[in-house]
């Protein structure tokens, strides 16, 4: 079940939690992810979707905090990593199809493993258990279909 | 104001530092905890979700508000068809991929160049979806 130990995942979920905790306790903001997406647009597109007020006023701190993630893990990368920088494996069809389904869905369903996932499980909100729990199952089935077709990893 | 961008980016470095640390910048460690060979993105989750959950509903009973001022708003969203549909293209997209949003951010991270064909293609799938179906 966890050929690769569970301290790696315990412990980069707890510094996930805290990283999250930090930004909450601080400005009480709920630190998520995938609304960048839209914020990023706002800049782009002057349609009424990409302009509402929520995303205008999220639109900087949620760059920043991109930005952070970024080099959150470039430092990971050049410090504890022990193969330093990593490349996929995963064909480029894959990640051009897989992301638009991503972009696409949790922007429809307003919530990604992070959004739906730890902040709103952290919320205890049963919408985001019903996300979570959609998302757990159809990922599962899906990566399963892709491997049982013979497409590696 | 730029404050609180400090503490925003300071969170978010503790946040890609942790994905990246639990293997979630690595497709193929995603891939194979959807294969269900590798469990251990759960306890990913459960970790965060769980230290999350402490603050979230603890702090406000300590604090009367954030440090830097307003107050302590809780995360609302209502279930809907939107919700549920929304989960399920997002599911087909990551298992198919084993990217997300905030992962393929960390991935980027970790020097995967790749990752950013699925960055761009998340932005289309956003904006499509803004576009066409809000």
């Amino acid at each position: 079940m966890f050929p690769l130990g569970i301290l790696p995942y315990i412990t980069g979920g707890v510094l996930i939690g805290i990283g999250v905790s930090h930004i909450y306790i601080t400005t009480g903001l709920h630190a998520t992810q995938s609304s960048f997406f839209s914020t990023t647009l706002s800049y782009f597109s002057k349609r009424p979707h990409f302009q509402q007020k929520e995303y205008l006023d999220s639109r900087g701190w949620r760059t920043t905090f991109a930005v952070g993630v970024i080099l959150g893990a470039f430092i990971y990368a050049i410090t504890l990593s022990a193969e330093g920088f990593f490349t996929t494996s995963v064909q480029w069809w894959r990640l051009a199809l897989g992301g638009f389904l991503v972009g696409f869905g949790t922007r429809l369903s307003r919530g990604c493993t992070s959004g739906h996932g730890i902040s709103g499980l952290g919320s205890l909100s049963t919408t985001s258990l019903y996300a979570v729990i959609t998302f757990l199952v159809v990922g599962i089935l899906t990566a399963m279909i892709v491997q049982g077709l013979g497409v590696i990893p | 104001m730029r404050i609180k961008h400090f503490f925003v980016f300071t969170g978010g470095l503790l946040f890609g530092f942790g994905l990246a640390f639990g293997g979630m910048a690595k497709q193929e460690i995603v891939l194979s905890f959807l294969q269900l060979k590798d469990l251990g993105l759960l306890l990913l989750l459960g970790a965060s979700a769980f230290v999350t959950a402490l603050t979230i509903n603890l702090v406000p009973r300590v604090l009367k508000g954030p440090l830097l001022g307003g107050e302590f708003k809780r995360r609302k969203r209502t279930l809907s068809k939107r919700t549920i549909i929304g989960a399920i293209i997002f599911g087909i997209g990551w298992g198919i991929s084993g990217q997300c949003p905030g992962s393929a951010w960390a991935s980027l991270g970790v020097g995967n160049i790749p990752v950013l064909i699925g960055i761009a293609s998340m932005f289309v799938g956003a904006y499509i979806m803004g576009r066409f179906f809000s």
